[in-house]
């Protein structure tokens, strides 16, 4: 069995899961239970300045997206940070930390955007002996309000600045989280890097309203007849999060500053893929908090498995392994001919892929009275549409077309050189071929 | 209770009252609101759906279980009833295995179909729940229409003419109507009275009235009705029962299986019906399971359900012999009976052992004996009292494509007719077609 342990800016985990700073992580009590089910690390609850605390609602902080059978495909919150006194929480990381000294702990911060406020806190969490600090930039309700959270994470200065501070006042390594409510997740990655940050952590959750109460006509979770939006997060938003994560690994300002991975990872397949995207470890919460902290069991064995399958023996041997194939699109080859291919063994003769292609795209795929399905290459533009939505896995594939055949889309002969849109007789800009 | 299974004779009272009400409780529970979202889910809103084809009433399969899945299963219930008036009935008797369920892509594939029945009972009891009856009339016409029967075939019938502004009048022999729904299916197919609470429901969108206790040759006749309305629709159904032929025929404790059922169906209190230590059926149809499956289930000691054919030439599905065995009726096939004879306070039937060579029955010369308190005669319904003057084929009344008869405008539909097989939803689609061509033809 392939061994998991992780380091990851220095920091040494057993296994590259951590729970990311959440309700799953707001206490001892939870912490330690999330250890003795396997979890390499924990991100611990952001804490806020000394004084009284934050408070939250107390009514629902929840919405749930549900897919088949109530599966929690995307969870949406409007919980604030710990709620919970500062130094309680200091004694309590201090005491897990001292337990479990083969685990990480990092701890979350937030405090206002003035020097003052970060220098305070910062030795008071270096007493603690937690591995180090994550800035949470990235909170979108609530306290981004008040001037913290994603309200810093959208101002690429004072991301540098708070980094800065961090850099100067605490010695161990700075994990600046990243919020995905911007337009170019680059500039504020950038920013952190010229503050000095030892890695960066993304997506936050995404800004969102769940659902309408149509009876209340009030956005979801209601209390006392409002709503306000929360923080998307789950399943559904990992592909938000691999691409900003991707943007991040493949843009050579950004490449050597490494990522912890988060955003609806649930299986080990999914930390595998943000992995292969430039991930040095991921961060996990929606999966945990719909199924209880033995999932990780499930993502250990499942990634050592697969890293055996492939003859990885650590995760830094497939880290970034798939970030050189993310390119642009006019880089694509555009000499690439597929076309759909019906397996009539597997077909079970739903029509589909028909609906879908007759009314919805190409009309490339042909019904006959006995309900036989087959693909017209004449008008298969390989969409790759049938294939997702046949409900048979692989009985619908995409075959490349060999070298030197005819697409009877085009009547034109396959090519065996690359061709992309650079170099494309229709761009305007196409450089001349040499 | 004073009785229990091995009481000889014909005795009520096999067993308690729980464990009656417990057996003739309904077959498939009904789906709850969670159950009926994963059961829609597994739908995959097929292209054309073979689901849809197969069902004689065509409903609109894939959208009614798109409408269960996006929580509103009201919607649902109009699909099913725009098409089939009795869907709660059928969701209920349809022997979905052999129809829309046989068919389903899922089925195919995985063995497993998406459960249309149970979804349909599921959209068509929320609705009716509520007590809202989904469809209003057009504006009155001025034609009226006689409908004979008061079955499947004659309310699909009325509640279309009716819903297309004409008056309609249904004349049933019986006091009750139903038809087959009300005295023909199995106890535990249709539980708490449904058959009555659908037909007031049906009737519920007004223009119909029902004369009950009226049949056609001995309260009027075809001319009668001929004359007093703009059309006339015959839905009354086979009344008639097909004979054994065979000696002891005529003995006291041989019945018709449909009278049993009949009974069953209501009676107010299960503990007082009566049935044999030993039962035998005869034949290889619903109504033989019905009768063979309450028999056992009303506590008869032994069951046996004999067919003169092969298990494959069985009508009833396999689905409901496995039903049958499940229940602990023993299914004897390749068997015809001979004779039936008194023995001692009980009867005595002989079989002779058949066997099905290129479609023809021989006996093979062997032959057995089995004990019979009761023994009840299912091999098929006849029709009886069919008018002078209509031409009938193969027993039944002969009916063209859009349902007329051989008279002018007189139609007919459900078992009295040519045409389909001899089911609930088969009938209603008779009933509802004929109706849209009474239509055409009275507008003309």
């Amino acid at each position: 069995m392939a061994d998991l342990t992780t380091t990851f800016i220095g920091i040494t985990s057993p296994n590259p899961f951590w729970l990311a700073s959440a309700p799953p992580t707001d206490k001892e009590y939870n912490v330690r239970r999330a250890f003795e089910a396997g979890w390499g690390g924990v991100v611990w609850k952001t804490l806020g300045s000394e004084g009284p605390p934050v408070v939250n609602v107390n009514g629902p902080r929840y919405g749930v997206v549900h897919g088949a059978d109530r599966r929690v495909l995307g969870l949406n919150n409007i919980e604030l940070i710990t709620d919970r006194d500062l130094y309680q929480n200091l004694e309590e990381i201090k005491r897990v930390k001292a337990d479990y000294p083969d685990r990480a702990i990092i701890v979350s911060l937030m405090v206002p955007c003035e020097e003052d406020a970060w220098k305070a806190i910062l030795p008071l969490v270096e007493d603690t002996g937690a591995d180090g600090i994550e800035l949470n930039f990235g909170c979108p309700h609530g306290m981004a309000e008040r001037g913290m959270g994603s309200a810093v994470g959208q101002v690429p200065e004072y991301i540098e600045m708070v980094t800065k501070w961090c850099k100067q006042y605490y010695s161990k390594p700075v994990i600046v989280k990243l919020t995905p409510n911007i337009t170019d997740i680059r500039a504020p990655a950038a920013a952190a890097m010229r503050g000095g940050a030892d890695a960066v952590s993304l997506i936050n959750t995404i800004n969102s309203i769940i659902s309408v109460d149509l009876d209340a006509m009030a956005p979801e979770p209601t209390i006392d007849g409002k709503g306000t939006h929360g923080g998307y997060c789950g399943p559904a938003v990992k592909p938000i999060a691999m691409n900003m994560v991707a943007e991040i690994a493949r843009n050579p300002e950004t490449a050597s500053l490494p990522i912890s991975g988060i955003g609806g990872i649930t299986t080990w397949r999914d930390a595998a893929e943000f992995i292969a995207l430039g991930c040095g470890n991921v961060q996990v919460c929606t999966a945990a908090m719909t199924y209880g902290f033995k999932v990780v069991q499930e993502m250990i064995s499942g990634l050592s498995q697969w890293m055996d399958e492939k003859g990885h023996t650590s995760v830094d041997d497939f880290v970034r392994m798939a970030v050189p194939n993310v390119t642009d699109w006019q880089y694509l080859n555009l000499n690439y001919v597929a076309k759909a291919s019906i397996s009539q063994d597997d077909c079970i003769s739903c029509g589909r892929c028909f609906a879908a292609c007759e009314d919805t795209s190409h009309q490339a795929i042909l019904m006959s009275d006995d309900r036989v399905f087959t693909v017209n290459d004449a008008e298969c533009v390989a969409c790759n549409l049938c294939v997702e939505v046949c409900p048979v896995e692989n009985c619908i594939t995409m075959v490349p077309q060999a070298a030197g055949t005819v697409d009877a889309r085009t009547g034109e002969v396959v090519k065996e050189q690359h061709g992309d849109w650079t170099t494309h007789p229709n761009n305007p800009g196409a450089v001349a071929a040499e | 209770m004073t009785n229990s299974a091995s009481t000889s004779g014909i005795v009520p009272a096999r067993l308690d009252k729980a464990a009656l009400s417990d057996n003739f409780s309904d077959l498939h529970a009904p789906l709850s609101d969670h159950e009926a979202l994963v059961a829609a889910d597994r739908c995959y809103f097929c292209h054309d759906a073979p689901c849809m084809t197969a069902c004689p009433t065509a409903i609109d399969i894939p959208l009614f279980i798109r409408q269960i899945s996006t929580g509103t299963p009201e919607a649902s219930a109009k699909t099913i009833f725009s098409q089939n008036i009795l869907g709660g009935m059928c969701a209920r008797v349809c022997p979905t295995e052999t129809l829309c369920e046989e068919v389903c892509v899922r089925e195919v594939a995985e063995g497993k179909p998406v459960e249309i029945g149970r979804l349909q009972r599921y959209a068509t009891d929320t609705l009716m729940a509520q007590g809202k009856h989904p469809f209003e009339r057009a504006a009155a016409t001025g034609k009226s229409v006689a409908v004979v029967g008061a079955g499947p075939a004659g309310l699909a019938c009325a509640h279309r003419l009716a819903m297309l502004g004409h008056a309609v009048t249904v004349f049933d022999a019986r006091e009750k109507g139903g038809g087959l729904n009300e005295f023909g299916i199995a106890a535990y197919k249709s539980t708490n009275d449904f058959a009555q609470d659908e037909l007031n429901w049906l009737l519920s969108i007004g223009g119909i009235t029902v004369e009950y206790g009226k049949s056609l040759g001995d309260a009027f006749t075809l001319a009668d009705i001929q004359s007093n309305h703009d059309a006339v629709f015959l839905g009354m159904g086979l009344a008639g029962v097909n004979a054994l032929g065979c000696d002891g025929e005529d003995l006291p404790d041989v019945l018709d299986a449909v009278e049993f059922i009949a009974e069953l169906r209501q009676a107010e209190d299960l503990s007082k019906v009566k049935v044999g230590r030993h039962v035998v059926v005869i034949g290889g149809g619903m109504t033989a399971v019905d009768a063979a499956v309450q028999s056992k289930l009303l506590g008869a000691q032994d069951v046996a359900l004999v067919y003169r054919r092969g298990k494959e030439n069985m009508s009833a599905s396999v689905y409901e012999q496995e039903l049958a065995t499940s229940k602990g009726v023993r299914i004897i096939y390749d068997a015809q009976p001979m004779k039936v004879a008194q023995s001692g306070k009980g009867l005595s039937v002989e079989f002779a052992y058949t066997k099905t060579k290129k479609g023809k029955l021989t006996r093979t010369g062997e032959s057995f004996n089995l004990p019979a308190d009761q023994v009840f005669k299912a091999i098929g319904q006849t029709l009886s009292g069919a008018p002078e003057g209509l031409t009938l084929e193969g027993g039944k009344i002969a009916v063209d494509e859009s349902g007329a008869t051989s008279l002018p405008n007189v139609w007919a539909g459900g078992d009295c007719a040519t045409g389909g097989d001899d089911l609930t939803v088969t009938a209603v689609a008779e009933g509802r077609d004929a109706a849209l061509n009474i239509h055409t033809a009275l507008l003309r």
